[in-house]
C-alpha cells in the first residue's frame, strides 16, 4: 500500500474529523451550561446545510424573491437562522425542563429532529440534492508537496479548525468565557454577582446550534445535501462524545479530529469496520477509563 | 383491584381481537406492546433511559430468521433463539453501559445499538437494505400450522401474554421494589447494602430479553427482519409509546403501542407527516403530558377519591 493512499485518506478522515469536532464542541458547550444533550444536533447541522442550497438556488422558485445567498454569505446566514432557531426552542421549550431529569431534554430534542427530519423529507430527495454554489475561487486542487487534494476540503479543515481553536480561546482566555465558566460552575452565585445567566443559558444554546448549522454549509459542497444528513452522523458524534468525556472544551476538539483520522484510516486498512470502528473504541474507553479520555472521574 | 380489572378487560380484548379486527395487524400492536412494556421496565422502574431497544428488537429478528430459514429450526425454538440473542448482547451492552449514568447511559446504548445496526446492514446473511426474507412460519410443535392466521394470532397472543406476565412479576416482587428505590435515589440504595449495579444489570438483561422475544416474534409474523426493526428510529418509537402510555404504569404501554400504532397506520398514507407528526407527539408528551394516559387516568382518579 503506498503511502499516498494512507495520507490521502488521512486526510480524508481529517476531514471528517473537522465536522465531528465542530459537533461535539457545541454538544460539550451546551452540555455545560443546560446539561442537557441536544438530540436536534444533527438536525442543525443538516438545516444549516439545506439554508445554504435552499439560499443559493431555490429562493426565487419558492418566495418569488429574486435572490441568491452565495456560500460566503451562508457561512453567515445559515448559522444565524440556524441559531436563532436554537434561542426559540430554549425559550419556549428547554427553559421549561431545567427542573426535571435532564433525559427529558434529550427527548425533546429528539421529538425536534423528527419533527425537522421528516419537514424536509417531505420536499427533498433522501438520496441527497448536490449543493452547487461552491465558490470558483475554491475549486480544483491543490498541490501539497507529496500529493494533490481538493482545494475546498483543504479549506473546509483550516477554516473549521480556525473556528474550533477560537471558541476554545474565547472560553478559556476572555472575559466573556470566564462568565461562562463561573455559569457553568455555579450558576446561582454567578447570578448572584449581577451576571443574567437565563440569558447567557439561551445565547450559549443558540451557540452551539449556530456551529452545528455552520458545520452544515461548510458540509454541503462536499456530501450531497439530503435530509437525513445529520441522523447518523449525530450519533457517531454521541460516541465522540462519551470517548472524549464532556469535561473540557479542547478535549471535544481532540477527539473529534483524532477519531476522524482513526476512521479514515480504518477504510485503508479493514474498510468494511470503517462505520463502527469509533464505536468499538467507545467500547474500549467504557471499559478501561469510563470517564472518558478528558473526563474527570466522579 | 383496578389492575385485577384491566387485565380482564386487556384478556378479554386480546382474545376477541380478531373478531373485529385484522389479525396481522392486532398481532403486530402485540409485538410492539410487550416491546414497550419491556422497555418500561427499565425506564419507568429503574429509571434508565436506553436508546438502544432497537438492536435486541431487530437484532432478535434477524437471528429467528436466519435460524428458521436455514437451520430449519420450529417457530417456537426460533423465536427462543431471538430472544436468546438479545438476552447475549443485552448482557454485553448492560455492563458496558452502567459504568456511565443519566444521560450518558442513553448515548451509550444509542451507540453500542448502532454496531448491530451497521452488522445487520453489512453481514452476508442478512439481505442488507431488504432485510431478512422469506422467514418460514412453520409447525407450531410440529402440529399446528402457522399459516393459519387465527393460530398464528394466538400463538402471538400467548406469547405477549408470557411476557407481559414476568414484567409484572418482576416488577412486583421484593426486585422491582429495589429497582424502584435505585429509581428514587440510587446514592441511599447503595448506602443500604444494595448491590446497585447488579440490579441494574439483571434490569437491563431481562428488557433486552422481552424486547428480542418481541421482535423474534415480529419475525415470524411478518416473514421478515427488516433493517428499519434495528435502526434508532425504532428505539425512538418505542420510547414515544411508553410514554404517550405512561411512563412506570403497568397497563400504559400497551395502550400507549396501541395508540401510537393505530396512529401511524391511519397516517401512512402521509409519508413524512407521519414524522412531523409522531416528532409533535413526542414535544407535546414531553412537555405537558408526562404521565401519559394511565397515569392522567390514575391521577384524575386519586383525586376523586381523596
Amino acid at each position: 500500500m503506498s503511502m499516498q493512499v494512507i495520507m490521502a485518506q488521512a486526510l480524508l478522515g481529517l476531514n471528517v474529523g473537522v465536522f465531528y469536532a465542530m459537533l461535539s464542541l457545541g454538544l460539550a458547550v451546551i452540555f455545560g451550561l443546560l446539561n442537557i444533550i441536544n438530540f436536534a444536533h444533527g438536525a442543525m447541522y443538516m438545516l444549516g446545510a439545506f439554508i445554504a442550497l435552499i439560499g443559493y438556488s431555490l429562493l426565487e422558485q419558492w418566495f418569488g424573491i429574486s435572490l441568491q445567498i452565495g456560500f460566503w454569505a451562508s457561512l453567515l446566514v445559515a448559522p444565524l437562522i440556524v441559531g436563532i432557531l436554537g434561542v426559540l426552542i430554549e425559550r419556549l421549550f428547554l427553559k421549561r425542563l431545567y427542573d426535571l431529569d435532564h433525559i427529558y431534554g434529550l427527548l425533546l430534542t429528539f421529538g425536534i429532529t423528527l419533527i425537522l427530519q421528516g419537514l424536509f423529507a417531505n420536499y427533498f430527495n433522501v438520496s441527497g440534492t448536490p449543493y452547487p454554489g461552491q465558490p470558483e475561487s475554491l475549486s480544483g486542487v491543490v498541490n501539497l508537496g507529496f500529493m494533490y487534494f481538493p482545494t475546498y476540503r483543504l479549506f473546509a479543515i483550516v477554516f473549521s479548525l480556525v473556528v474550533c481553536f477560537a471558541t476554545w480561546w474565547v472560553i478559556e482566555h476572555t472575559k466573556l468565557g470566564s462568565r461562562l465558566r463561573a455559569g457553568v460552575e455555579n450558576p446561582d452565585l454567578t447570578q448572584a454577582f449581577g451576571l443574567n445567566v437565563p440569558r447567557m443559558v439561551t445565547l450559549t444554546f443558540a451557540f452551539g446550534a449556530g456551529l452545528a448549522g455552520l458545520a452544515g454549509v461548510l458540509a454541503a459542497p462536499i456530501y450531497s445535501v439530503s435530509p437525513l444528513m445529520g441522523a447518523d452522523l449525530i450519533i457517531v458524534v454521541f460516541a465522540v462524545v462519551v470517548i472524549g468525556g464532556m469535561g473540557s472544551i479542547m478535549g471535544a476538539i481532540l477527539s473529534g479530529l483524532a477519531l476522524g483520522l482513526v476512521e479514515g484510516l480504518t477504510k485503508v486498512f479493514y474498510p468494511p469496520a470503517a462505520s463502527t470502528v469509533i464505536f468499538f473504541l467507545m467500547v474500549l474507553v467504557l471499559l478501561f477509563r469510563p470517564a472518558g479520555l478528558f473526563g474527570k472521574e466522579k | 383491584m383496578t389492575n385485577r380489572i384491566l387485565f380482564i378487560i386487556m384478556l378479554v380484548a386480546g382474545l376477541t381481537a380478531p373478531l373485529y379486527a385484522y389479525p396481522v395487524f392486532v398481532m403486530d400492536l402485540l409485538c410492539f406492546a410487550l416491546f414497550a412494556c419491556a422497555f418500561n421496565l427499565l425506564l419507568g422502574y429503574a429509571g434508565l433511559l436506553s436508546f438502544g431497544h432497537a438492536a435486541f428488537f431487530g437484532g432478535a429478528a434477524y437471528i429467528t430468521g436466519y435460524v428458521t430459514k436455514e437451520w430449519g429450526f420450529g417457530p417456537l425454538l426460533g423465536i427462543l433463539a431471538g430472544a436468546a440473542f438479545a438476552m447475549v448482547i443485552g448482557t454485553i451492552f448492560g455492563f458496558l453501559a452502567i459504568r456511565r449514568q443519566g444521560i450518558y447511559f442513553a448515548m451509550v446504548t444509542l451507540a453500542l445499538a448502532q454496531i448491530i445496526y451497521f452488522l445487520a446492514l453489512q453481514m452476508p446473511f442478512t439481505g442488507g437494505e431488504n432485510g431478512l426474507q422469506g422467514i418460514p412460519r412453520g409447525q407450531l410443535f410440529g402440529l399446528i400450522d402457522l399459516n393459519n392466521s387465527l393460530s398464528m394470532y394466538y400463538f402471538v397472543f400467548a406469547i405477549f401474554l408470557i411476557g407481559f406476565g414476568i414484567i409484572y412479576r418482576t416488577i412486583n416482587s421484593p426486585f422491582g421494589e429495589v429497582l424502584q428505590a435505585i429509581r428514587e435515589n440510587e446514592s441511599r440504595a447503595l448506602s443500604l447494602g444494595y448491590d446497585v449495579d447488579h440490579f441494574k444489570l439483571l434490569a437491563f438483561v431481562i428488557s433486552a430479553t422481552l424486547a428480542g422475544l418481541a421482535g423474534a416474534t415480529k419475525a415470524i409474523i411478518f416473514q421478515f427482519a427488516a433493517l428499519t426493526s434495528a435502526h434508532w428510529q425504532t428505539s425512538g418509537e418505542v420510547i414515544l409509546m411508553t410514554l404517550v402510555g405512561g411512563l412506570g404504569t403497568i397497563f400504559g404501554p400497551v395502550l400507549g403501542a396501541i395508540t401510537v400504532g393505530a396512529l401511524s397506520h391511519e397516517l401512512s398514507a402521509f409519508g413524512s407527516w407521519v414524522q412531523v407528526i409522531l416528532g409533535t407527539i413526542f414535544v407535546v408528551c414531553v412537555m405537558v403530558f408526562r404521565r401519559g394516559i394511565v397515569g392522567e387516568i390514575q391521577r384524575l382518579a386519586s383525586r376523586k377519591q381523596g
